[in-house]
This record gives structure tokens, C-alpha cells and sequence, in this order.
């Protein structure tokens, strides 16, 4: 928010269009900025590591002058701001280097295993959101109160739990004794390549497809990561939920309407609640985007082929292409949704216009 | 009888309204929130948890009931039982007495990446908030960075580039953890830095680094501790993530993150192997979070819990 009002000063001869663009302007550099910023640390962090990527392709018996001319070739010679320059250049253009686990642009794997992050974290912000605002708000209304104390605890324990033991043993509960849920996997192996894929996302290429068994088993599969993912979005959103309603609950307006003889239930849920959504629209954002970069550990728990996986399998084979293609995915994955969620703050509360 | 006159005496001392030195200032004002804070129940639990902690992990070789890492095949995946409370892993070490010694390793991470990650936290955010300008700006645009990314990836790539380990670990949580913190640190100097006092030290001829480190940090300090305490849960949960996927502590030290790893073959046949570590885990992560929230709740009464 403190971007904002340093990026538009308030300025008499600039018509509101052009404020707007000036402050749209800002917003967009320091973004940029941010992006750049991101590189430099993956490009860094790419020439800290011990391995040098000459040596791993010539091999140590390779004699000098062939270690030397690969050297050449990767640009590994050249000073470091130039390769730096070239690296931002490379990336620009999309070119994130070839992955040794797969042999395929990573930008191509990304652009495979990205549906499947995306489909399991749409479904889990949906769970965080319906079962986390009523929460917060029920939490702010009764404040201090049991039903307070209790959405509290809720949250305190999705703050305290690690994310792959809830996981772990979610699948000991729900799949292995109860039978409720399908295991690890997006699907059953007799289901898979009916559905023809036409987004990646499972459940929208069945439905597309119209084979809903296909479908059944798919949500069999996705739901009990999804819940935990919504778990863990709950524990913060209704948290946020609480201290706004709070806010909005000791306003004038709101004593106005209840003198008025507006229903108790009409004041919390249309009136309180209609005036956090801006900023309830920034903390679902940022978990959504939390959501889609950061299931990094219930991937790996639920061998779901997602970015997260993709990531801690290159991770562990050492494939450093990859490792800095997702990493620099997921922070743009970040500095993409916050343009989104400032852009749409812009368009919904009139006094940021 | 001259016990509780003593005590009474004590109280009058603690909460006399002209303090006769500036200890007695203090400690009065200690023990007026150690009150509000004994009062909230919950706070008191995350505190009684945390001190369990510390003690587990202090006394870990008198109090465990074996040695963390002697195995003994014969026993292995035994459930719990008279002879092993909490069972045995796949190599017949005690559970026990594994959680036992991994109290020592959480409560080693948490500490350096505390003591490496707080003082650059602050004094980032002071300087950033001390001098405005250029200096606040790119500060913060670097902090940006650093929390652009989700802390576990960040991390994740950092330990990758410097090998896995536990001291690695700590040094890639450190670089996550200090931006949060620098955060806070910054928008406390900023409501600092206009006020009167400041002013006068300022007149009197103290330099800028004089003023941020006599004047400015110490007051900072408060609310940083409170976002370090909040933090702690995110730490360990951190190191046991990093432990689960095997960058962490190494085997066979007795981390609680790679104990959930290791007992992940066996989920279905032997539960306990897997799921006590990460009870401990959830008990220590919420020991903080309640002590935190508690400590907030005692800097603020105005955020009660928000």
C-alpha cells in the first residue's frame, strides 16, 4: 500500500488518466524490479554451486584444451556481469536451459506439470474460502467467546502441523483404513489417457470429455490434498477474516444500521462483510499464490506431478536447470498473482482509484 | 506469616507508583505484564511447552531410556510397549529416546537462525527506516525479493546449491527468515523516528549509528521478538520439511523431519514409526505459536488475537 501513495503523489495539473497510468506505471517497474531481483539470486545461487557444469560434461578425464573449449561455449570465461546479462537474456526469451532428469527444455516440462499444481490448488483455495471467511466471521462476532476460541485453536494447529505428516496420515486414515479417498496419484492407473487432454486440469478434460468415471476416480484422488491445502489456507484466512470483520464491527455505520432496524444477521453478512472484501481479496490472493508455489511437501506426500514434485525430484538428481526454472516460475507465479490482486484492488475500492 | 508479609512487602515494591530507580521502574513493569500474560491460559501452555523443550532437550542423555542411535535388528518395528513407550524404527532404535535427542536439534536450528537472522533483520529495517530515501528504498526492494519467494523453495535452492546438511539448512532458513523481520524493525522506526526524543538525542550531537543502535533498536526490540517467536513454528516447520526431503540433518542424527521419512515405508503396518515424530513436531510448533500469540497480545492490546 505504501507503493501506492509513493508512486501517485498527488499532483493538480495531471488529469486522472494520466494518474492512473503513472501509478499503473510504478507499480509495473517495481515489479519488474522485483523480477530482476529474483534472477540475480537464482543466477547466483546457480554459480555457488560446487558443481562445475564444464566438468560435469567433458568428465575429469578429458584433457585441458576440450575442458577449457566447453567452458567457452557454456560462456563460463566471460565475466560474471556478462554472463549475468546473457542470463537474463536467455530467460527472457524463455530459454531456461534443458533439464538432465528429462532431456527436455524445462520450460516445456513446467509448462506439462503446471496444470496439475494449478487444478489441486484452485480446488484447495476454494476449500480455504468457503470454510474460512463464515469461520472468521462467526470468530469476530463472538468474540472472546467458545466459538472464538475454537476457530482460534483451528488455526493455531494448521500454523503448528507439518504439512506432509497431516498428509501422511490423512492417507493412513481416510485411504489405508477407511477406504474413503483414492491414494497417491492423480488417478487410478486403469482411468488413465481415457480423457483426452485438452487443459491438463483432470476434472475439466473429464468433464469435457463426458467420462465421468474418469471424473469420480480423479476426485477421489484430488480431495484429500486439496483439503489439506484448504486446511492450511483456512488457518490463515479465517485468522484475516477476524481481525477485519473486527474492525468493521466497531464502526459507526454499522451501530446506524442496527438503530435502523437492519437484521443482525443482514448487518454481519451483507453490510461488515461487504466492506472487508478489498482486503479480503489480498489475503486470498496471497494464499492462493502461496497454494500454487508452495505445495512443494503435499506433492511429494501425494506423488502428485505437479511443480512442487517436479522441483524436489530435480532437486535431488542435481539437475540445476530445472531446479532454477521453477524456482524462477514460482516467483513470478507470485509477482503475476500480486499485479493481479492489486489491479482488481484498484477496480473494486473506489478510493484507490 | 512473614512469608506472605514478605511477598506482600515484594508487590508494594514491584508496584509502587514512584519507582525509586530505573530497576525498580523494570521490574515493576515485568511483573505487571508477567500478570496480564499469566492470565491468558493458552499463552501459558505454549510457555510450559517450550520449557519442556528446553529441559528435554538439556537433560536428553539423563532422561532417555536408550542410546538415540544403537540399533538392534532383533527388535526392530516393535509397537509401543512396556520396554519401548513409543515403539522402535526399522533398525530397533528407541523412538523415545530418538524424539529425546532430536529436541537438541530442533532447538539447535532454532537458535542460529534466530541469532543469525534477527540482527540483520534489524538492523536492515532500522537503517532502511533511520535514513529513508535511497537507503529505505533499496532495502526494501531487496527484502521484496527475498520475500517473493515461498519460504521452503527459497531455502530448497539454497541448500541445493550448498549441499545438503544441517548447519546448510540453517544458513538457507536464516536467508529466508530475516526479510519478516526487517519488515517489522522498519515500520517501528518509522513511527520512531519524528518523535521528540530522537530529536533531542540527535541535537545533542549523537551520530546517526549511535542513534539507531543506543536509541532506536532497543525499542524495536520488542515487537521483533514477538515476530521472531511467531516465527519459530515456520522455522521448525522449515528444518522438518527440508529433514523429510532429505537435505537436512543427515542420518542418523535423530531429526524429527527425516524420522517422518524414514517411517514413511511403514505407514501402513507400523504407524508409530512415522506419526510420533510428527507429534512432537505439532506440540513444539504450537508451544511457539501460543507463546507468540500470547506476547502479541501483551504488546498490543488493541490487535487482541487479530
Amino acid at each position: 500500500m505504501t507503493e501506492r501513495s509513493l508512486a501517485a503523489p498527488p499532483r493538480l495539473l495531471g488529469t486522472r488518466l494520466t494518474r492512473r497510468i503513472r501509478s499503473l506505471g510504478g507499480l509495473l517497474a517495481s515489479l519488474a524490479l522485483t523480477f530482476l531481483g529474483l534472477l540475480c539470486i537464482t543466477f547466483l545461487i546457480g554459480r555457488i554451486i560446487p558443481i562445475d557444469p564444464a566438468l560435469a560434461i567433458v568428465g575429469d578425464r578429458a584433457p585441458a584444451h576440450v575442458y577449457e573449449r566447453v567452458r567457452e561455449e557454456l560462456g563460463l570465461n566471460l565475466p560474471l556481469w556478462q554472463q549475468f546479462f546473457i542470463y537474463v537474456g536467455q530467460v527472457l526469451r524463455g530459454d531456461f536451459g534443458t533439464s538432465v532428469l528429462t532431456g527436455r527444455p524445462v520450460l516445456e516440462d513446467i509448462a506439462r506439470v503446471f496444470p496439475a499444481t494449478l487444478e489441486l490448488a484452485t480446488l484447495g483455495i476454494l476449500i480455504g474460502v468457503i470454510f474460512g471467511v463464515p469461520m472468521g466471521v462467526v470468530a469476530a462476532v463472538h468474540r472472546d467467546r467458545w466459538p472464538d476460541q475454537l476457530v482460534r485453536v483451528i488455526g493455531l494447529v494448521g500454523y503448528s502441523v507439518p504439512i506432509f505428516w497431516l498428509g501422511l496420515v490423512g492417507l493412513l486414515v481416510f485411504y489405508a483404513k477407511l477406504g474413503w479417498v483414492g491414494g497417491s496419484g492423480r488417478l487410478d492407473f486403469f482411468h488413465e489417457g481415457i480423457a483426452p487432454s485438452v487443459t491438463g486440469m483432470i476434472l475439466i478434460d473429464a468433464a469435457i470429455a463426458g467420462e465421468w468415471d474418469v471424473f469420480r476416480n480423479a476426485l477421489h484422488h484430488i480431495v484429500l490434498p486439496a483439503a489439506l491445502l484448504g486446511y492450511f489456507s483456512l488457518a490463515y484466512i479465517s485468522r484475516m477474516t477476524r481481525s477485519l470483520m473486527l474492525e468493521q464491527l466497531n464502526q459507526e455505520y454499522i451501530t446506524t444500521a442496527r438503530v435502523k432496524g437492519v437484521s443482525e444477521a443482514r448487518v454481519i453478512w451483507v453490510h461488515a462483510l461487504r466492506n472487508i472484501l478489498v482486503p479480503l481479496i489480498t489475503v486470498v490472493a496471497l494464499s492462493y499464490a502461496s497454494l500454487l508455489e508452495g505445495s512443494v511437501l503435499t506433492e511429494t506426500v501425494f506423488a502428485w506431478p505437479g511443480l512442487g514434485r517436479y522441483l524436489t525430484n530435480a532437486l535431488l538428481a542435481a539437475d540445476m536447470a530445472a531446479v532454477l526454472g521453477a524456482t524462477i516460475v514460482v516467483g513470478l507465479v507470485f509477482v503475476g498473482v500480486n499485479l493481479l490482486s492489486d489491479l482488481l484492488y484498484r477496480l473494486v475500492d473506489p478510493r484507490a482509484r | 506469616m512473614s512469608e506472605t508479609l514478605s511477598t506482600a512487602g515484594w508487590r508494594a515494591w514491584l508496584l509502587s507508583e514512584r519507582p525509586q530507580s530505573a530497576l525498580q521502574a523494570r521490574l515493576g513493569q515485568a511483573w505487571l505484564s508477567w500478570n496480564a500474560f499469566q492470565r491468558n491460559r493458552l499463552a501459558m501452555l505454549g510457555l510450559a511447552l517450550i520449557l519442556l523443550l528446553v529441559l528435554v532437550a538439556a537433560f536428553a542423555p539423563w532422561i532417555s531410556p536408550y542410546e538415540p542411535n544403537v540399533q538392534n535388528l532383533r527388535l526392530r518395528l516393535q509397537p509401543p510397549g512396556a520396554a519401548h513407550w513409543l515403539g522402535t524404527d526399522e533398525l530397533g532404535r528407541d523412538i523415545l529416546s530418538r524424539i529425546i535427542h532430536g529436541a537438541r536439534i530442533t532447538l539447535y536450528i532454532v537458535t542460529l537462525v534466530v541469532v543469525i537472522a534477527a540482527p540483520i533483520g534489524l538492523l536492515v529495517g532500522t537503517v532502511a527506516g533511520y535514513f529513508g530515501g535511497w537507503v529505505d528504498a533499496v532495502l526494501m526492494r531487496l527484502t521484496d525479493i527475498f520475500l517473493a519467494f515461498p519460504r521452503l523453495i527459497l531455502a530448497l535452492a539454497f541448500v541445493a546449491a550448498l549441499g545438503p546438511g544441517i548447519d546448510n539448512a540453517v544458513i538457507a532458513i536464516a536467508i529466508t527468515a530475516w526479510p519478516a523481520y526487517a519488515r517489522v524493525a522498519r515500520a517501528e522506526t518509522l513511527t520512531l523516528r519524528r518523535s521528540d526524543f530522537i530529536a533531542a538525542v540527535r541535537i545533542q550531537g549523537a551520530g546517526a549509528f549511535r542513534i539507531i543502535g543506543r536509541h532506536i533498536m532497543p525499542l524495536c526490540l520488542p515487537s521483533v521478538i514477538v515476530r521472531v517467536t511467531l516465527d519459530m513454528a515456520g522455522i521448525i516447520l522449515t528444518a522438518a520439511g527440508l529433514g523429510f526431503l532429505g537435505l537436512g540433518a543427515q542420518p542418523p542424527a535423530p531429526e524429527w523431519g527425516a524420522m517422518i521419512s524414514t517411517g514413511r515405508a511403514y505407514l501402513l503396518d507400523q504407524w508409530w514409526v512415522a506419526t510420533i515424530p510428527g507429534l512432537a513436531i505439532c506440540l513444539v510448533s504450537l508451544g511457539f505459536n501460543l507463546l507468540g500469540d500470547g506476547l502479541r497480545d501483551l504488546l498490543d492490546p488493541k490487535r487482541r488475537g487479530g
